[in-house]
């Protein structure tokens, strides 16, 4: 199931904030953050590549990120919305649990790695590790992913409007992987599957999700064989 | 960890302010390597000159006082050669009108072991222990101008933190290495090179990569081919940046293990370990953005 936020509505914003980097300090955003009531909207400004922006939020509130952000932006995310609207660094919304995390630029390596729940948006490209061990997070990438993305993938989707980069899926477990483009090459134990008509639901649900307008039927599914789920000898030298 | 911060100037305008940019840029990658720095400059007036060799040598103390080193060298050297010898920071530099390889004789002659950190028309070296910015300081990085600027602060891992293994590297003419990672097969490449009869001046791994495309360049490699020949012999970590007296290269390993950011204008190539250290540069956020792809070498010339 696709996890959305409702719609944001400013009308009914109760409040609105705005932190400005260039004077204030990381750590004084995120405590603020972390104090926010449901409904409010933060703007940040200058974030200038600053690290851990944003992180950890628990309340229902939308923040935008008005520039370029550093490393693990949005992480351990819990509740609301996040949108930086320019690019991220390493490992954005590492550990999400659900809410959502939207980037309108690119993102560097391990793009929502670890996460188990949430909707992360890229709408560019993200580098290599997009998804590492996700555990059920969803991720749409807008653009191409890197190589040994969705390693040890344990749950959650994958959407990919780009191609996607060598060792795709490597030792996958449950994940399902979406990817229009190409595949440079497939990691062990990730396998081409059928497209049924769930799947293109599933698809089209989270392409509406993240705002974009990419036709279902032009995706391939990507999941595990299951067969290295339990060790066996035979097996040794595909580890 | 390490921090690179590498500037390429392609308009002349932005020339004085080289060394206020880059100095910028390396304050925000201070983090990521605390314990010692380094610094390149290109075509700064007052350093180099062209048509003038200058040696960059490690250390302000050379053992003996710098009117005895210029008068020793004179006597070694032609009258017209105008020797100079200055200090800067923690840096000497020795420059001469004769050929480098000349001067790199002479200079070996006069003085006890020095190591020579930086050689060519164009480019000074400057490296040292400490806080980065405190060496960026003492060496007037801000004032600096020039074509091209190269800033290295290190978090050693493969060898002791001295001034020695302080990146960059230059182990040819206006040829500079810095390098973000660890090489995990340099000895057996070491041991390789010194049977070809390479000297090397340190323990450390990065100076086996720099002296590994010296040889290469010597071979008749161009910059590109000799980065994607380091790809095929060196095993490891690495995100590398490679200067020359006209351009300027960036390679990262095959798995991309350590980060790297570029951003391009009509006035400039920046490249930093860190998106940061390129926010305060003029223009950015016009600037072409990339993270470069694993494996592949990015370079751009003045």
């Amino acid at each position: 199931m696709v996890t959305l936020t409702a719609p944001e509505n400013l009308e009914t914003t109760l409040d609105s904030f705005s932190v400005d980097l260039a004077g204030g300090t990381v750590r004084e955003l995120n405590h603020a953050l972390h104090d926010a009531a449901d409904g409010q909207a933060w703007t940040v400004t200058n974030p200038e590549g600053k690290h851990s922006l944003a992180v950890g939020i628990n309340a229902d509130v939308s923040v935008t990120i008005n520039g370029h952000a550093g490393y693990y932006a949005a992480g351990m995310h819990q509740k609301g919305e996040v949108t930086v609207t320019g690019n991220a660094g390493v490992g954005l919304a590492e550990n999400i649990m659900s809410g959502k995390v939207h980037v309108h630029g690119d993102a560097s390596q391990s793009a929502a790695a670890t996460g188990h729940g949430g909707l992360v948006v890229i709408d560019g490209n993200a580098g290599a590790r997009c998804g590492i061990s996700m555990k059920g997070v969803d991720i749409v990438v807008g653009g191409n992913i890197g190589h040994m993305s969705a390693f040890m993938a344990q749950a959650g989707r994958l959407v990919v409007c780009g191609d996607a980069g060598d060792a795709l899926g490597d030792s996958i477990y449950e994940a399902r992987i979406y990817v229009k483009g190409t595949v440079a090459s497939l990691g062990a134990d990730c396998i081409e599957k059928p497209m049924e008509s769930e799947h293109l639901e599933e698809v089209a649900g989270l392409l509406t999700a993240a705002g974009r307008a990419d036709n279902p039927a032009d995706f391939t599914r990507y999941g595990s064989a299951r067969s290295l789920y339990h060790f066996s000898v035979h097996n040794s030298t595909s580890y | 960890m390490c921090g690179i911060a590498a500037l390429q100037l392609r308009n002349p305008r932005l020339h004085p302010q080289m060394g206020s940019l880059l100095s910028s840029m390396m304050c925000q990658i201070v983090d990521r390597g605390p314990d010692s720095a380094g610094l390149a400059v290109y075509d700064t007036p007052g350093l180099v000159s062209k048509g003038t060799a200058t040696l960059s040598l490690l250390g302000k103390d050379q053992g003996m006082p710098v009117g005895d080193i210029t008068a020793a060298l004179e006597t070694l050297l032609p009258v017209s050669a105008s020797t100079a010898v200055r200090v800067v920071g923690d840096t000497t530099l020795v420059s001469a009108a004769v050929d480098t390889g000349l001067l790199v004789k002479a200079v070996s002659e006069t003085l006890r072991g020095p190591t020579i950190i930086g050689r060519g028309e164009h480019v000074a070296v400057m490296k040292s222990v400490g806080h980065p910015m405190d060496i960026a300081a003492e060496h007037g990085l801000e004032a600096l101008a020039g074509s091209q600027g190269l800033s290295h602060t290190r978090m050693a891992t493969e060898s002791a933190v001295t001034a020695g293994g302080s990146h960059p590297f230059s182990v040819a003419d206006d040829l500079c290495l810095v390098h973000n990672g660890s090489f995990s097969n340099h000895a057996t490449i070491r041991r390789g090179l010194v049977r070809d009869g390479v000297v090397f001046d340190s323990d450390n791994d990065t100076e086996v990569g720099a002296r590994y495309i010296a040889s290469r360049l010597q071979q008749g490699d161009d910059l590109e081919t000799a980065l994607t020949n380091l790809g095929k012999v060196f095993d490891g970590f690495y995100t590398l940046v490679v200067t020359t007296a006209d351009s300027m290269a960036v390679v990262r390993d095959p798995i991309a293990c350590k980060p790297a950011i570029i951003a391009e204008t009509a006035d400039y190539v920046a490249m930093a370990s860190e998106y940061r250290a390129l926010a305060a540069l003029p223009g950015i956020e016009n600037a072409r953005i990339l993270e470069p792809e694993p494996g592949k070498v990015y370079t751009w010339s003045l």
